[in-house]
């Protein structure tokens, strides 16, 4: 792999950047591999990634009917946080935290991690509840998150409105330092970089239309677009398409695929210093590098895989956003766009086996996936190379549903993710 | 903003007068304190999360309050046919052709080979 | 006097009319009707602002809102002030401010340019690349860095004083567009009787009409004909005519949202009148007549002040009468760049010469050029260009290589051609098409009703635009149920077509690698970052997009898309479909969150719920508190009272004479009907039909998997009524969820639901002489222990208002609620509060409520428990029947890890220590000692001093806590360890008497 460094971008600065090589090739389909994720977003690239470099498991191939990075990696307002309140949902965040923390290394790719601290907005005594819920469980789980008074939350965001005469006076905030932002597209291309390089086959433009299985119920591999692929083991990792794949399989998820909106603002000078969020206003803002604000709005309310959704989705958002920052009045929205998001029942991911034999599945992340990305993806290839679950992610299986065992973080902490 | 043809009012409405209500035609089973997990599990958690129709419900709550079904393309977010509650799930094969076929954005957004 | 460069008696202002206004502090004079752009450019100002990543200088490009350089930062005052405002578009008024932006310490001279210098070293996608190292210094060094370079404006920092509007419209045709085609089409449409909406974002009609003056329709220069148009559309009354007004999105359904532009163009606009206006209008049909864009020609230092579109450079001197150079070089790939070279020759202004990179230019273009004494060089190149803060020189070679010929020049106006406007189109889903022959896409399969017309169609010459225009009108207000016919069509005829020009790199801007020939001005994209993406292997245009940034700058790509595709379809060696196009997204132009919000601020944003008796409470004092969307009465301190010591006062008074409680919030549904019983029966895990009338139960509902969902006391009126009560933040989803299975599960049920939360003002007075306040003011019921004992519901009079009276306790002693008719709730509270203050009694607010209930080891649904709590583990499970064959969630309780060992169970914990009140969210353990992460038992959901009690109490949720009673358990806080008993959940009066009186 071309090695990236300050000396590797003088080096190529000097001949015209003439040297710099493809990131991740584009082989055709070899006829077998030992393991096939469908999907090429983060969780599925990086999954690929931890097979070849932690499991030394390298006839992969990442299977995109796009681009890859194309889906909700490159679609979400890159928001990165760990402080959640049930154990299952602190284990697998607070691995990816720590992987997010020394990513960009690990890669030899700048993802721009960026600790700029996550802060939740408290409006009321039902918040203040819930988010000392979360603070108290954190830290005693060795995660960090602490509770602001209103000045202390401004000193850290003075933007922020804490008047008294606000609709919703906030009335505290929890912070994550540690949260933040990352480069979205970066992680995909990292990644891919990275698997490609430990020679893993990265196949865009290729549709999985079928999955084939043996007498024995196992799978075979994958029908696609580009003929028929054989494979040992099969991850789907399909995020808001993994109902569309997995019913391929006649597995039914707990699933339901909704538009997710987002949108930015033109670029502005600094002026917005962490990520804050409010769910009582239902807000979600963080400045990005570039200077946009970076503005997550709600979900429509019904199936869809438009990638588009409502105008009042939109507006609903910028009406919290102006309340909470009356200056922003005068800023302009560039773009908004959506994305699709796979809820499940108790808005916690499933990663597990399945009925089908050496078929897996990693779905479910909703609105936190991309946060997830490194620790889930390492977790999954763990579960597709070793057959079952990694301690961290043993309470995300798919038979919880079944027996009642939810992890229910939107019902318990009434905090969106 | 959808628009939204409610069957009880004979008028199409803007979507902020009604309120989505999840998949249509499942039926809460009569025996419900006898059915085993499994079937627990079908009926209140396992759907189809279609690509393509959906047979869904809606409920018309700042209008005539009356819940309906609707029969939708979640690619072009196109209704078919919305029907009242109680009515046999309509054979769309039946229904008049729409226009052409929408196609996703990624269909549209090159060849990244 | 409003410039040097006003040429007398050319463009459509008025001499006479100047306003003045600054740019960055010096004084300028301009006319009404300016651009900023066009002003600045009148007085031979070309430099306005400075690039995103090399700080180039940078002028004006176009007259339009395509517009990727020239943005401005535009005041009135302080808080008005908006940045990253289009020199191109924004009109000037008396006393405008405006500055340039994105450079410092001044524009001409700006230390970021040095990035310029820097340029090899920041190619596209340079940062992935590097400072990962040290492994912290990207958050605190790089990107802190890399942030102040980038941005553009400064975003304001006041509140924005000024407000907007919000409208919605309905009509049968909407026309986007008001050129030529648009004009044609709304004209039709409106005679056929149809409702018809035109809008437009310029502030006349007439489109490219505005510079292209060699347009005639029946007969009159087209311009003229455009204003005749419009105005006779105006003067019709089935057609609303929009100007400054841009449709920014087509959304689902036919819904397109506008905005329009009110009082920015105003020297001093009516501070009642809204600042813009977001209109979102359902068309039955939609027409648009979007137009084109031009595109730039993409060679080497192509992004010179100076440098400017030719249709942009048209729109000056014919419409503004402004020439944007007196010796003005041409570059171009298309002949519509001759026509502009024609008009400002005929205006007196010299051109250098017109370089056309084909050989083979319109043969009627290359006559009139020789007869206006223009030299023409078709087959050559504009390879390079000298200028510092403007362009003074164009460098041309004849195509394929050989001598440089340095031409001075002051402006050079450029044309590679047209792109259509597809962009509506392609939001409301339609599939685009790539036409080979024309080289560019256009709409193919519509996925709306909607139909696109004229040059954004592709639809090139004149007439058949204007045909195809008119036959739309007709045959979409057809669709939309008009049948009528239009009178005519318009007659046109016009000089140039839209179609030809080329895609992408000149010759100038070479296969090599340094050389800077921008695609993308904003964001400082040129070819080689295209070619430099491919070769790094992003070969979708998404990749490419993403990682060179093209695109991606508040312009939206509408100049460098095409070139950019180009540009990867070469280095690729694939055809341009193949390559993909990127999605065009809302809006069109940047919108402001203030118009996109409209009404919703302030009060409107989210309108305060309050009870009837809300005046009072706060008259007396009460601090309030937010549940839902309610402001509920929390405290009511007297003067120099602490909250704390309010509450203890109103916890004591309650206890030991009484209180007086707004519970107006309460959740209330009338359930009726034969069946009524037997459908509560199957809402709530408790059994109704035992339930006599005149007696009330509590009841508990649970979802189908089991776990609460809300919990209040139910009434039994009569045999077929009863008033159900939910809890505050639940009212509208219980209500939902009775509604849905009543509809769609049980319709055989006769039964009918009305919420009645609104229309009960409830003043709950509880404690030991709440008899005694109440009976005298209560008529035809009898108030006796014996007649109406705790938990019993009765219907009379009191102070001679209709009242349901109940017997029942929040608090565990004795107590009512009193339900009158909302809007008689404030006098009924008085005529109470009357009779209780002289006795000694209290008002009090929800802590007070909170305290006492979790004295009696009551829970509140949503605090006590979340949405992972079975009855069961809320120590309510004695009201889930065991009899019932069915009910909501009878068979979700029985999974297995519901009825499992261990769960969570709510049990009363104190602290050792009396005076240590726990915080509520806190995580109790059994070992304190053990290393982080720790197992955590559960946490506490209620935690209060009481001063009843003399010390502190608290619930928790805590695996197996049932059978943990009197275990010690520990808290650990930062600050220390808090060691607690595990207890039942009744701290004061055990037996339970006091209710009873």
């Amino acid at each position: 792999m071309q090695k990236y460094s300050i000396f590797a971008v003088v080096r190529e600065a000097m001949r015209g950047n003439k040297g710099w090589k493809a990131q991740w090739t584009s082989p055709e389909p070899r006829k077998e591999y030992d393991v096939i994720i469908i999907g090429g977003g983060g969780h599925g690239l990086g999954a690929a990634y931890y097979l070849a470099k932690e499991h030394g498991i390298t006839n992969v191939a990442v299977l995109e009917k796009g681009w890859i990075g194309g889906g909700n990696t490159g679609r979400n307002t890159t928001i990165i946080r760990s402080n959640y309140l049930y154990e299952e949902s602190m284990d697998i965040y607070e691995h990816a935290l720590k992987l997010w923390e020394g990513l960009s290394q690990d890669l030899n790719y700048n993802v721009m991690y960026s600790p700029r601290g996550v802060m939740m907005l408290s409006h009321s005594v039902h918040d203040q509840q819930s988010f000392k819920r979360h603070v108290n469980a954190n830290r005693l789980y060795g995660i960090d998150n602490e509770w602001m008074t209103p000045e202390q939350a401004k000193a850290y965001c003075p933007p922020l409105d804490i008047s008294k005469s606000a609709r919703y006076p906030i009335n505290g905030a929890a912070l994550q330092r540690r949260g933040g932002t990352a480069r979205h597209d970066a992680v995909a291309w990292g990644y891919a970089r990275g698997a490609s390089d430990r020679g893993v086959h990265i196949i865009q433009n290729c549709e999985v239309t079928g999955i084939r299985r043996g007498p024995d119920g196992a799978v075979l591999g994958v029908e696609t677009n580009r003929g028929f692929i054989g494979a040992k083991k099969i991850g789907v990792s399909a995020a808001g398409h993994t109902s569309v794949v997995m019913n391929m399989a006649d597995v039914r998820v707990p699933l339901q695929s909704s538009p997710l909106q987002a949108l930015v603002s033109e670029p502005l000078k600094p002026i917005f210093p962490c990520v804050v969020m409010s769910n009582t206003v239902h807000a979600y803002i963080s400045q990005s590098d570039k200077g946009e604000l970076v503005i997550g709005a709600g979900t429509d309310q019904y199936n869809s895989y438009s990638q588009t959704g409502g105008i009042q989705i939109i507006t609903h958002t910028l009406d919290a956003i102006c309340e909470l920052f009356p200056m922003f009045r005068r800023v302009k929205m560039m773009r908004q766009w959506g994305g699709i998001v796979d809820n499940t029942p108790d808005r916690s991911a499933i990663q597990g086996v399945t009925p089908v034999k050496n078929l897996f599945v990693n779905c479910g992340w909703g609105t936190g996936g991309f946060k997830a990305t490194p620790g889930s993806a390492h977790l999954f290839a763990h579960l597709i190379a070793r057959g079952e679950p990694h301690r961290l992610a043993a309470g995300l299986t798919l038979d919880r549903f079944r027996t009642g065992r939810l992890i229910d973080e939107a019902a318990a902490a009434a905090v969106a993710h | 903003m959808l628009l939204i043809h409610c069957p009880y009012c004979g008028e199409d409405r803007s979507e902020l007068e009604f309120r989505g209500a999840g998949d249509a035609h499942i039926a809460r089973p009569t025996n419900m304190a006898d059915i085993s997990d499994a079937e627990f599990e079908a009926f209140f958690f396992l759907r189809q999360n279609p690509k393509g129709i959906i047979y869904e419900r809606w409920r018309h709550i700042h209008g005539c309050g009356r819940f309906f079904n609707a029969v939708r393309d979640t690619v072009s977010d196109r209704f078919i046919k919305t029907y009242k509650a109680g009515e046999p799930k309509p054979d769309i094969n039946a229904a008049p052709a729409t226009d052409a076929k929408v196609e996703t954005y990624e269909a549209l957004e090159g060849d990244a080979r | 006097m409003s410039g040097a460069n006003r040429i007398t008696g050319k463009g459509r202002l008025t001499p006479a009319r100047t306003v003045r206004f600054t740019f960055d502090g010096k004084s300028y004079t301009a006319l009404q009707g300016d651009t900023v752009a066009s002003a600045l450019l009148a007085h031979g100002v070309h430099l306005l602002g400075r690039s995103f990543k090399y700080h180039r200088p940078r002028g004006i490009l176009s007259a339009g809102p395509e517009e990727p350089n020239a943005l401005l930062d535009i005041s009135r005052d302080s808080a008005r002030r908006q940045p990253n405002v289009r020199a191109s578009v924004q009109e000037v008024f008396d006393g405008m401010k405006a500055e340039s932006q994105n450079r410092w310490p001044s524009l001409s001279f700006d230390i970021g340019g040095i990035n310029n210098l820097m340029s090899p070293f920041f190619g596209a996608g340079f940062y992935y690349k590097t400072f990962m190292w040290p492994k912290k210094a990207w958050h605190s060094i790089y990107e802190p860095f890399i942030r102040r370079a980038a941005g553009l404006g400064v975003a304001p920092t006041e509140a924005d004083p000024d407000h907007y509007a919000g409208r919605y419209a309905h009509c049968d045709v909407l026309v986007v567009g008001a050129g030529v085609s648009g004009l044609s089409a709304a004209l039709a449409a409106a005679e056929t009787g149809a409702e018809v909406m035109l809008v437009d974002e310029q502030p006349e009609a007439g489109g490219a009409l505005h510079f292209d003056a060699g347009v005639t329709i029946d007969g009159q220069p087209g311009y003229d004909w455009a204003q005749a148009t419009v105005a006779r559309l105006q003067a019709m009354d089935n057609v609303k005519v929009l100007t400054r007004t841009t449709a920014f999105g087509y959304y689902n359904h036919n819904f397109v949202a506008l905005v329009e532009r009110v009082t920015d163009h105003l020297a001093s606009p009516d501070r009642h009148t809204a600042r813009e206006r977001m209109w979102q209008v359902r068309a039955k049909r939609v027409i648009v007549a979007a137009g084109a864009i031009e595109r730039h020609m993409v060679f080497a230092n192509n992004d010179r002040p100076g440098i400017m579109l030719a249709s942009a450079a048209r729109t000056f001197i014919n419409h503004f009468g402004v020439a944007v150079g007196s010796k003005i070089g041409v570059y171009t790939a298309h002949d519509s760049a001759y026509e502009a070279a024609f008009d400002l020759r005929r205006a007196g202004v010299s051109i250098a010469a017109i370089v056309d990179t084909r050989d083979n230019p319109g043969t009627g273009v290359l006559a009139e050029a020789r007869s206006l004494g223009i030299d023409v060089l078709t087959g050559h190149s504009v390879t390079d260009t000298s200028g510092k803060l403007r362009v003074s020189a164009m460098h041309v070679t004849r195509n394929g290589g050989g001598a440089v010929r340095k031409i001075p020049v002051d402006a050079l106006i450029v044309s590679s051609g047209w792109t259509p406007s597809v962009h509506l189109f392609s939001q409301s889903r339609g599939k685009l098409r790539f036409d080979a022959a024309t080289q560019r896409f256009l709409p193919d399969t519509y996925a709306q009703n909607m139909v696109c017309v004229g040059a954004c169609n592709g639809t090139d010459d004149l007439q058949a635009a204007i045909d195809e225009a008119v036959s739309a009108g007709v045959s979409m207000a057809r669709e939309a149920g008009i049948d009528g016919s239009a009178s005519t069509t318009p007659r046109g005829e016009a000089r140039f077509a839209w179609t030809g020009g080329m895609l992408g790199a000149g010759e100038g801007a070479g296969a090599d690698t340094t050389v800077k020939a921008f695609i993308d001005f904003q964001h400082d994209v040129c070819a080689k970052d295209i070619r430099l993406a491919v070769r790094e292997g992003m070969h979708s245009i998404e990749h490419i997009k993403r990682f060179t940034t093209n695109g991606m700058a508040s312009d939206q790509g509408k100049l460098s898309n095409m070139h950019g595709l180009a540009i990867a379809a070469e280095a690729l060696d694939r055809p341009i479909p193949q390559v993909g196009l990127t999605t065009f997204r809302q809006p069109y132009t940047p919108v402001t969150f203030g118009a996109l919000i409209s009404h919703s601020r302030g009060d409107l944003f989210d309108p305060a719920r309050k009870t009837p008796m809300h005046a009072w409470e706060e008259a007396h004092g009460a601090e309030f508190e937010d549940v839902g969307n309610w402001k509920r009465a929390w405290y009511y301190p007297r003067a120099g009272e602490t909250m704390h010591e309010a509450v203890n006062r109103e916890c004591r008074t309650v206890r030991t004479v009484a209180g007086v409680f707004d519970a107006s919030t309460l959740g209330k549904i009338e359930v009726v009907g034969p069946d009524a019983a037997a459908f509560l029966n199957l809402m709530y895990t408790n059994a109704w039909d035992t339930l006599k009338p005149g007696r009330c139960r509590y009841g508990i509902m649970t979802r189908e998997d089991g776990f609460v969902y809300d919990d209040g006391v139910v009434g039994r009126l009569a045999e077929d009524r009863f008033h159900v009560t939910t809890t505050t933040g639940g009212a509208p989803r219980v209500l939902q969820h009775m509604e849905d299975y009543l509809q769609t599960e049980f319709p055989h049920l006769n039964v009918w639901l009305t919420s009645t939360t609104e229309q009960w003002a409830v003043i709950a007075v509880q404690g030991p002489k709440a008899r005694e306040i109440l009976a005298p003011l209560v008529e035809g019921i009898d108030m006796s222990p014996e007649s109406m004992p705790h938990m019993s519901v009765a219907e009379g009079k009191i102070c001679g208002v209709p009242t349901r009276l109940f017997r029942m306790s929040f608090t565990g002693d004795m107590g009512f609620e009193v339900n009158v008719p909302a809007d008689y709730g404030q006098a009924i509270w008085e005529a109470i509060w009357a009779r209780a203050e002289p006795m000694g009694a209290c008002v009090y607010g929800t802590e007070t409520m909170h305290v006492l209930r979790a004295e009696k080891g009551y829970i509140i649904v949503g605090q006590d428990t979340d949405g992972t709590v079975t009855p069961e583990d809320a120590g309510v499970g004695w009201a889930v029947s065991k009899k019932k064959t069915d009910f909501v969630g009878i068979r979700g309780l029985k999974r297995p890890d519901l009825v499992k060992e261990g769960r969570k169970q709510l049990v009363g914990i104190t602290t050792k220590d009396p005076h240590v009140v726990l915080e509520e969210g806190a995580q109790v353990v059994a070992d304190p000692n053990q290393p982080k992460p720790m197992t955590m038992l559960g946490h506490v959901t209620s935690s209060y001093w009481s001063e009843n009690c003399g010390r502190s109490i608290a619930f928790a949720l805590i695996a197996g806590g049932r059978a943990k009673m009197g275990q010690t358990l520990y808290v650990p806080m930062p600050d220390r360890t808090i060691p607690v008993e595990v207890t039942d959940l009744v701290f004061f009066d055990k037996e339970g008497g006091r209710i009873n009186g």
